[in-house]
């Protein structure tokens, strides 16, 4: 039985958070439930012959498929040709992104010369940009880089930019109020603020870098992922593209993590819903 | 040490916040600025804390001119304000930064015995209510030793509790270093309870309509007697006694 007392002046007390326990495996197990369940039901359909397993190869099939490029070697081959470049052009895109939305953020007059052009061309859809960047930089690395750079670029200049105009103004003046430098505001107030938003920008700006890349990849790659995917078009193979689609997934899911994990340590102040009862 | 001369600001849509203010405050005296909403109380407030520019008029800090923030003024806001990001101790370190990590956590830690919160050094701002979030607020002001401290409602977001405590809080940490005080509020009592003098302020445009002086030594006993008639007197003053529907 908990008793019951005042609590003294100046006590608090912090509602437990229920969480599950770092490392819990349910959420994880609970993810899992939905596709793994899926795939047995899809295979048991197949092998009791009430579905035809030659449009959508049975789990069993995909798996052998990714066995053999495994074996042989083009698993790897195609995964880390797509890998580099995502990290390439998102590395890329990530700076030029974060320039120009600092910028657009700091000066008015840099918003009005850069803000309506990008909009423009943020409504341009990838794959109309590939035949163009085949025409000016060839159709080896650099176009596909340029494209998927360009593709993460725009969003996080968005979200750059829009972080900043949303940093509250009471706190900038606690830092005024304190003399702090225009360099100082920005490092210790302004970066810190902006953080949580422009983190949600990398993260949209990662996943539009895979789709980019499968667009640079479909427009003349000998190499990749999205390139295993057109040769599994035109040579009929089914199960290889649904091999290549699960690699995507699985990729552009872990690259994903990686990055919440990077920056979680420097957002475990937040108050929101996500650091709160789960 | 805090000087208004014919201090008065016009804002760009005409609006003319304040008219010639006038207003000599003491060394380690404590003013308290009341009036109703409109009359520019926390215009004045805000050109003392260099946050805005006056129109007319200059404000002097022992002497030197106030154009921008000055190192002997401090302010706390209405909200608390707190760097959500820092801890308790790293928001009441902010503006000691530069300090060596011994002084700068000697401070620190006297000023969270101040305001009664050293256990709470290590928590996140999100975990504080608000009457705890304002003094860590006024704990990271007085970090600073500014000379003068200018309070904007601080405890008007507070309920009359919280807020009653506060205030002896902030008569207490006074006591300690005697700054000067600069205190705009719209609670006519806590004016009372703490001000040397009570500056009341009318708007359209914002000029000061009265100053009244308060004798009584503090602390000052909100229950006693003496206090009731100063408050009847103070009312009286500002015309607020019996309502005009009769």
């Amino acid at each position: 039985m908990s008793e019951a007392r005042l609590l003294a002046a100046g006590e608090t007390i912090e509602a437990p958070v229920r969480r599950p326990a770092r490392g819990s495996l349910r959420p994880l197990l609970l993810g899992f439930l939905l596709p793994v369940g899926a795939a047995i039901l899809w295979e048991i359909a197949v092998r009791t012959g009430l579905a035809q397993g030659r449009l959508a190869p049975p789990p069993s099939k995909i798996a052998a498929t990714l066995s053999e490029l495994a074996a042989n070697g083009d698993l790897w081959l195609h995964a880390r040709a797509t890998l580099a470049r995502v990290a390439a052009g998102f590395a890329l895109g990530v700076l030029a992104g974060t320039l120009f939305g600092a910028l657009a953020g700091a000066s008015r007059v840099a918003r009005a010369l850069l803000d309506p052009t990008l909009q423009g061309l943020r409504a341009i859809p990838s794959i109309a940009w590939a035949p163009l960047f085949i025409l000016w930089l060839g159709i080896f690395e650099t176009s596909k880089v340029a494209l998927i750079a360009v593709g993460v670029a725009l969003p996080i200049y968005l979200g750059t930019l829009g972080a900043i105009l949303a940093v509250d103004r009471k706190i900038i003046e606690v830092g005024r109020s304190f003399r702090l430098s225009g360099f100082a505001l920005a490092r210790r107030i302004l970066l810190p603020a902006v953080l949580p938003h422009y983190v949600i920008a990398l993260r949209s700006g990662l996943g539009l870098g895979w789709m980019f890349v499968v667009a640079a990849e479909f427009m003349g790659a000998s190499e990749g992922l999205g390139y295993l995917l057109v040769d599994a078009q035109q040579l009929g193979k089914p199960a290889q593209m649904i091999a290549a689609i699960l690699v995507f997934a699985v990729l552009g899911k872990t690259t994903d993590a990686l990055l919440v994990a990077a920056v979680a340590p420097f957002l475990r102040w937040q108050d929101t819903m996500a650091n709160t009862e789960a | 040490m805090l000087t208004f001369e014919h201090v008065s600001k016009t804002y760009a849509t005409g609006a003319q916040a304040l008219d010639d203010i006038c207003l000599g405050v003491e060394e380690a005296e404590i003013v308290a600025v009341i009036g109703a909403s409109g009359c520019g109380k926390s215009t004045l407030l805000r050109l003392a804390a260099g946050l805005d520019r006056a129109s007319g008029g200059r404000i002097r800090v022992d002497g030197d001119e106030v154009a921008a923030p000055h190192p002997a003024i401090g302010i706390v806001f209405q909200e608390p304000r707190l760097f959500a990001w820092l801890t308790v101790a790293q928001n009441v370190a902010f503006s000691i930064a530069h300090l060596p990590r011994r002084d700068r956590e000697a401070r620190v830690a006297v000023a969270l015995e101040g305001v009664g919160l050293a256990d709470h050094a290590d928590r996140w701002p999100r975990a504080l209510s608000g009457g705890q979030a304002q003094r860590i607020a006024l704990a990271r002001a007085l970090v600073a030793r500014p000379r003068a401290l200018l309070l904007d409602e601080p405890f008007s977001a507070l309920d009359a509790f919280t807020r009653a405590d506060l205030q002896d809080q902030l008569l207490a940490l006074w006591a300690d270093a005697r700054p000067t005080l600069l205190l705009v509020t719209h609670d006519i009592e806590e004016a009372l309870v703490l001000a040397d003098r009570v500056v009341v302020m009318r708007p359209h445009p914002g000029r000061i309509a009265a100053i009244l002086k308060i004798e009584a030594a503090r602390p000052r006993d909100r229950l006693a007697q003496e206090f009731e008639e100063l408050k009847r007197e103070a009312l009286r003053v500002l015309g607020l006694g019996r309502s005009a529907a009769a």
